[in-house]
């Protein structure tokens, strides 16, 4: 798109730059409660002094520790049982051919529509019935067969030329063989892509866990941060925002860190 | 999962094997589980404590688990509970006793307070703790995270309207007079400083119960069965409050933010607040200027709704296992410990005996404050209960606040809610 | 190899995926229409089959039109908006501007971030008197006391606007992806037949992403009812149910007042709204969506 004058572009640079500004507004504010004793929470003074002592006492009101070991073994969970099963199913959706292919691959879609966090009431029930109430796995299961990973790997996988197919099965490979020697190297940047969606969207997941989780064993991080910022004693921000950016710390960093890749793969996931 | 009501089981056995040798070989084992409402130290010393009577008392352990909010609380019991591993104690909200046991959860402590000591025990609480924690002739719950709501003012403020900085309003019309002196207008004509601020968010009824006691008229039947919204004298007192924002322009208009409003305090927002005595050592700590603590000020009479958590024993416990819960709460509750609880929290401790003790009065006299909400207690009133206590406490909320932005006349929201409480109720009665 | 074998070796390699779909989403599904035709079993009273009484609850309920209504507008307003803004970070971010990945990043940090925190950060901006926007507002116009979150008049357009904020830099990653598509050769044909930039876009940029914006609303639709977490913490539902969306309303009547009966009942309302939408937006796309 190319811009008529110089004017027109500094326009644009400005508008752009507003929004940017103002769409970081309550990150900058999140840092600034954080570094500064409470009584600035609400005064901007630029010279205010600093202080960790926001950090110190959110890292000792709550067992940020055990929250945050509780949502890494959580994702990772998810995200290894998501390519495990998703794998296997994009694979027969792809380079199958049998009865109800078309229903069932429809059914798989349906589920991209019926969100776990929409059927919030019989997940609960199914997950009392099979008494695993307050486990991580509980928070886990509703999730691991994702149709969106499915669909998203069977794309890839429908790209693989067949003679790559052809020339393994000569060389002796049986169907697993041929799908984890040949099919999943080829669709890495989807994993990776596909990966980092799941990550950063079960990091921040906060209702179904909400529900299902009751101790500190097993609550993630977004659940803890809810507990520990509704007191009854008034909001003290300044710790809440110290509690904030610990909790989204990690997401946060590996963002700034590997920007490109994440808002590639983000982009490769969505098109189409 | 499976693992604990079969260990639970065997050791229940265990203890009927040695109970006619009356030596126990396996020791009794209690999960308690209790939430936080105020700040993170308070579920320090509740282990703390628990630590010290396991240590006192052999052949008892306690798994005390800190279950989060009362809300996070009960709904872990009932979890638990319908798993069939009910915890053997806990401490939940007073006012979740009906849906304790609508929900057949819950045992009467008077079929173990045995021994004159124990009755005694069972009634040394102060009686307005005690309303949210009978029914039928019987205790379901033994008071001990309680509170009361106080008046907060700004001493600095009521000197700088002319006021005597030591004298707080009495009444409702004096909360007014005074309230107008306090306002403080900048240069725009805009309200810089309100004169009072009764936050109305998330749960408005609990201080709006201060204000229906104030003018002598309850909001529920003892039985849990029969809600009392539309009553005149109801009527009259949520048109006070909705006067305080409209008419008298001395408090902000719509709803006030509860977790703000310390801060809001502290800030010269507004020269007096109404907030639980539970704040009181926040407030100690960081408000910038000299303020003082009083009680809520009366209208036909000086009243306060009471606040906080109860221990529950539940069902599905060996005989054993309630023995041993029952002694602790009755330990937990004694003069000692009860006072430390007190003073690393705010709340109000509920048994006359407490006050008694050496550390209670060494804080008093160094922080007078703490004795306000206590003194109040005579005035208290139950909080409002019902069955499906959630729903018609949200059904009463939603009233209040539809009249508190003037959305509904304050009669015309009542009538709504008591007519939709009713719908409710008339199941349980 | 042989017919058999192969479907036998394609329902193996389903089955795990599709145990778990069943059991997560078909099966809660179709229980939940069952479920509404009971009623809630107590710790007293067992569960009876109720018939359509729990729909006719529904429609006697004022909280669930309210709550609906709610909904309805929320999605109105922040979906087209937040597209909007959506595509236009894209088209910024696209053009090699002045600090373009600083620009970048922070429209895509909202992502990132978990909505339950940034909530009290935005309660922060909302609070009244010493809240940041009433401090701008004094600072720039000299009064400062609007609040936003305890007014039934703007407590869902408050709400609304932290949505936007988070959904629109996850919108953008799509058409920044589709924009990049795009040839190049394209725009300088139509450039060099004279069309203006707003032509250009209208008639070359924007059908050619139509695709993405099928996708991206679809998506929207869907966030406009799954993303209630702000609410626990901004205004709860209030004031009187002024801010209260559907899926909140279920969490409270299933998780609060452990009416599961009636939560049932509203999810099959929410689930036949969403199929409805989603399904309507395809049709309409349909007609709509070139493909090169």
């Amino acid at each position: 798109m190319m811009h008529a004058n110089a004017f027109d572009r500094f326009l644009n640079t400005f508008g752009s730059w507003a929004l940017a500004l103002l769409w970081g507004l309550p990150l900058a504010f999140a840092i600034w409660t954080a570094i500064h004793p409470a009584e600035f929470e609400a005064n901007f003074e630029l010279l205010a002094p600093l202080t960790t002592a926001n950090f110190i006492k959110a890292w000792e009101a709550a067992p940020f520790a055990r929250y945050f070991l509780n949502t890494f073994v959580l994702v990772t969970l998810i995200l290894a049982c998501q390519f495990f099963l998703g794998t296997l199913a994009a694979f027969a959706f792809a380079r199958f051919r049998f009865p109800g292919r078309s229903i069932l691959f429809g059914l798989v879609l349906l589920q991209l529509l019926v969100m776990p966090d929409i059927l919030i009431v019989e997940n609960y029930q199914t997950m009392r019935f099979f008494n695993l109430v307050d486990t991580i796995p509980a928070i886990a299961l509703p999730y691991i067969a994702s149709g969106f990973g499915i669909f998203l790997l069977r794309q890839t996988f429908m790209t693989v030329p067949k003679e790559l197919d052809e020339a393994a099965r000569l060389e002796g490979a049986s169907t697993l063989g041929l799908l984890w020697r040949v099919y999943v190297p080829l669709a890495k940047p989807t994993y990776l892509a596909y990966g980092l969606v799941s990550v950063s969207h079960h990091w921040n997941n906060f209702l179904w866990p909400l529900i299902i989780t009751n101790s500190v064993e097993t609550r993630p991080v977004t659940v803890g941060l809810s507990i520990f910022a509704a007191t009854d004693s008034g909001t003290e921000w300044s710790v809440i925002n110290a509690a904030t950016l610990m909790t989204s710390g990690p997401l946060l960093i590996g963002f700034l860190l590997f920007q490109r890749q994440f808002v590639q793969s983000f982009m490769r996931a969505g098109i189409k | 999962m499976f693992i604990t009501p079969l260990k639970r089981t065997l050791s229940a056995a265990a203890i009927a094997l040695c109970a006619s040798t009356a030596a126990s070989a396996a020791d009794v084992e209690l999960q308690f589980y209790f939430p936080v409402a105020v700040g993170g130290a308070a579920a320090d010393t509740i282990q703390a404590l628990t630590d010290e009577y396991v240590a006192n008392n052999p052949g008892v352990k306690i798994d005390a688990v800190y279950a989060g909010s009362y809300q996070d609380t009960v709904a872990k019991v009932l979890t638990a509970a319908r798993g069939g591993d009910a915890p053997q104690l806990s401490v939940i909200l007073s006012v979740d006793m009906f849906t304790l046991l609508d929900e057949d959860l819950i045992l009467p402590f008077d079929d173990y307070a045995t021994t004159a000591d124990d009755k005694a025990w069972l009634n040394s609480f102060y009686p307005s703790f005690m309303e949210n924690s009978q029914t039928g002739g019987k205790t379901y719950g033994i008071p001990f995270q309680r509170s009361t709501p106080v008046l907060y003012w700004n001493k600095e403020a009521f000197k700088e309207a002319g006021l005597d900085p030591n004298t707080p309003p009495a009444t409702w019309e004096e909360m007014v007079e005074m309230g107008k002196k306090l306002v403080k207008k900048n240069a725009s004509g805009e309200v810089e400083r309100w004169g009072v601020r009764i936050p109305s968010s998330g749960f408005p009824y609990w201080l709006f119960q201060g204000l229906t006691t104030q003018n002598d008229v309850i909001l529920a039947n003892s039985d849990g069965n029969k809600t009392n919204f539309d009553d005149p004298k109801v009527v009259e007192a949520l048109q006070y409050m909705v006067d305080l924002s409209g008419k008298h322009g001395v408090m902000a208009p719509g709803i006030i933010e509860w977790g703000s409003t310390p801060k809001a305090f502290f800030e010269g927002q507004t020269a007096m607040m109404w907030t639980t005595t539970g704040n009181l050592t926040n407030v100690r700590k960081n408000a910038p200027f000299d303020f003082g603590v009083g009680m809520l000020p009366a209208n036909k009479r000086r009243g306060a709704p009471t606040g906080g958590g109860n221990f529950y024993m539940f069902k599905g416990s060996t005989d054993a296992e309630l023995k041993a819960a029952f002694d602790f709460i009755k330990w937990i509750t004694g003069p000692e410990p009860s006072a430390k609880w007190t003073i690393a929290t705010g709340y109000v401790a509920p048994r006359p005996a407490t006050w008694e003790t050496d550390a209670m009065k060494a804080y008093t006299a160094d922080f007078p404050p703490a004795l306000v909400a206590r003194d109040q207690l005579e005035f208290a009133v139950a909080e409002l209960s019902t069955y499906e206590n959630q729903r018609i406490t949200r059904i009463f909320n939603d009233a209040l606040e539809a009249a508190i932005t003037g959305k509904k006349s304050p009669a015309e929201a009542l009538k709504e809610a008591q007519e939709k409480a009713d719908a409710v109720l008339k199941a349980y009665r | 190899m042989t017919r058999r074998i192969e479907w036998v070796h394609a329902w193996l390699l389903l089955l795990p995926a599709l145990v778990f779909l069943f059991t997560f989403t078909h099966l809660p599904a179709i229980r939940t229409i069952i479920d509404s035709f009971f009623s809630t079993a107590r710790g007293r009273r067992k569960s009876v089959f109720v018939g359509l009484e729990n729909y006719q609850q529904l429609l006697d309920d004022p909280t669930f039109w309210k709550v609906l209504t709610n909904n309805l507008w929320f999605a109105l307003g922040t979906i087209p908006t937040s597209i909007a803004i959506a595509l236009v970070m894209a088209l910024w971010v696209n053009e090699k501007l002045a600090g373009r990945s600083f620009i970048r990043m922070a429209y895509f940090t909202p992502t990132v971030l978990p909505l339950i925190a940034v909530a009290n950060i935005w309660l922060f901006f909302y609070t009244p008197g010493f809240g940041l926007f009433d401090q701008i507002a004094t600072g720039l116009f000299g009064t400062g006391q609007h609040n936003f979150l305890g007014d039934p008049d703007t407590a869902l357009g408050a709400v609304m606007v932290v949505t936007i904020w988070k959904e629109a830099g996850f919108f953008m990653i799509f058409y920044l992806a589709a924009l990049q598509t795009i040839p190049p050769s394209l725009l300088e044909a139509a450039r060099v037949e004279g069309a203006g930039r707003w032509t250009i876009f209208r008639r070359v940029v924007f059908p050619l992403l139509m695709p993405t914006t099928l996708f991206v609303s679809v998506n929207a639709v869907i966030n406009s009812f799954r993303l209630v977490d702000h609410l626990f913490i901004l205004t709860g539902g209030g004031p009187d149910n002024a801010s209260s969306l559907l899926l909140f309303y279920i969490y409270e009547t299933a998780f609060r007042f452990w009416d599961t009966a009636y939560a049932a009942t509203l999810t099959v309302v929410l689930l036949v709204l969403l199929s409805l939408l989603a399904i309507g937006q395809f049709f309409l796309f349909d007609r709509k969506v070139h493909y090169k």
